[in-house]
């Protein structure tokens, strides 16, 4: 089949050199692309109990409060922190996919960086506030 | 073991539809355009009720009967109900198709999915647009302030 020795061919030749075409294959690239991905599925699958719990306002006071009281534990203290991480992450590397995709590819390694230093910033603002204001009640 | 990985920008192995609405390019774009919004619109959500005032020791009902009967809150939070939740069915959806091999089990996933995101956004809606804060019966110290005046 000469048309799938042309395919391999061009293949080959991508292969072989440093992995070219796209910016998802290897190193900050993939990494950024699989924490998106991860942090994307945890963040859909709170918003689901998010908005059930929520409802509970139109039920009565006494069952929202009760399903909140919940979310005010230290357990669920340190899950509020990771669920704030995971967004944190996913609103600054989206931000970066926008710039990758609208204005240049080729800082798509320095934007990775910015991101992580941002969501350093952004947690070091909230993390302790957030801690205080759960674990002193 | 050597195997070769596809070149992932190799076009379609089926030719592109040349009619009719280009559903996976507007999906794209409403991607990258909601996102931006969510941003701002989750940023702001996340400061209030965590970082301002006791920050999530402070949430009770009364706290989100207050912004439940402000114009403003009821619009923001129904702009991030419709927006997050097609966002994030849109993005499982993504998953869905690279991951799930068989045909059935695309569609079983798919549809519950669709299912979750068109059930949630009903009852988000109504809940905001109905929401009574302050129902008969109910301990006054339960309710905000403005119910016990007049």
């Amino acid at each position: 089949m000469p048309e799938q020795a042309a395919t391999l061919t061009s293949q080959q030749k991508t292969t072989s050199r440093r992995p070219a075409g796209t910016l998802y294959r290897g190193r900050e690239g993939m990494w950024s692309w699989v924490l998106h991905r991860i942090t994307g599925v945890a963040i859909f699958f709170f918003l689901l109990v998010h908005i059930l719990d929520t409802a509970l306002v139109r039920v009565s006071p006494e069952a929202y409060n009760a399903v909140i009281s919940s979310y005010q534990t230290p357990i669920m203290g340190l899950g509020e922190t990771a669920l704030v991480a995971a967004i944190v992450f996913h609103a600054f590397n989206g931000l970066r996919i926008i710039l990758i995709d609208f204005w240049n590819a080729k800082y798509q390694k320095a934007m990775f960086y910015v991101v992580i230093a941002l969501w350093v910033v952004t947690m070091l603002a909230f993390v302790p506030r957030h801690l205080i204001n759960v674990f002193s009640h | 073991m050597t195997s070769t990985i596809e070149a992932p920008r190799s076009p379609y192995s089926r030719a592109p539809r040349s009619r009719g609405v280009n559903w996976e390019k507007w999906g794209w774009i409403y991607m990258r355009v909601s996102g931006v919004v969510l941003v701002v619109l989750i940023f702001g959500h996340l400061f209030v009720n965590l970082m301002v005032g006791e920050g999530v020791s402070a949430l009770n009902f009364a706290f989100v009967a207050g912004k439940l009967t402000t114009p403003f809150w009821m619009v923001w939070d129904v702009l991030m109900l419709w927006l997050a939740l097609i966002h994030g069915g849109n993005g499982m959806r993504t998953l869905v198709n690279d991951y799930a091999t068989q045909r059935l089990t695309r569609g079983i996933l798919k549809s519950a999915i669709l299912a979750a995101v068109v059930i949630l956004i009903v009852l988000g809606t109504l809940v905001v647009f109905t929401f009574d804060p302050c129902p008969a019966g109910s301990p006054a110290d339960l309710l905000p302030s403005f119910c016990s005046a007049s």
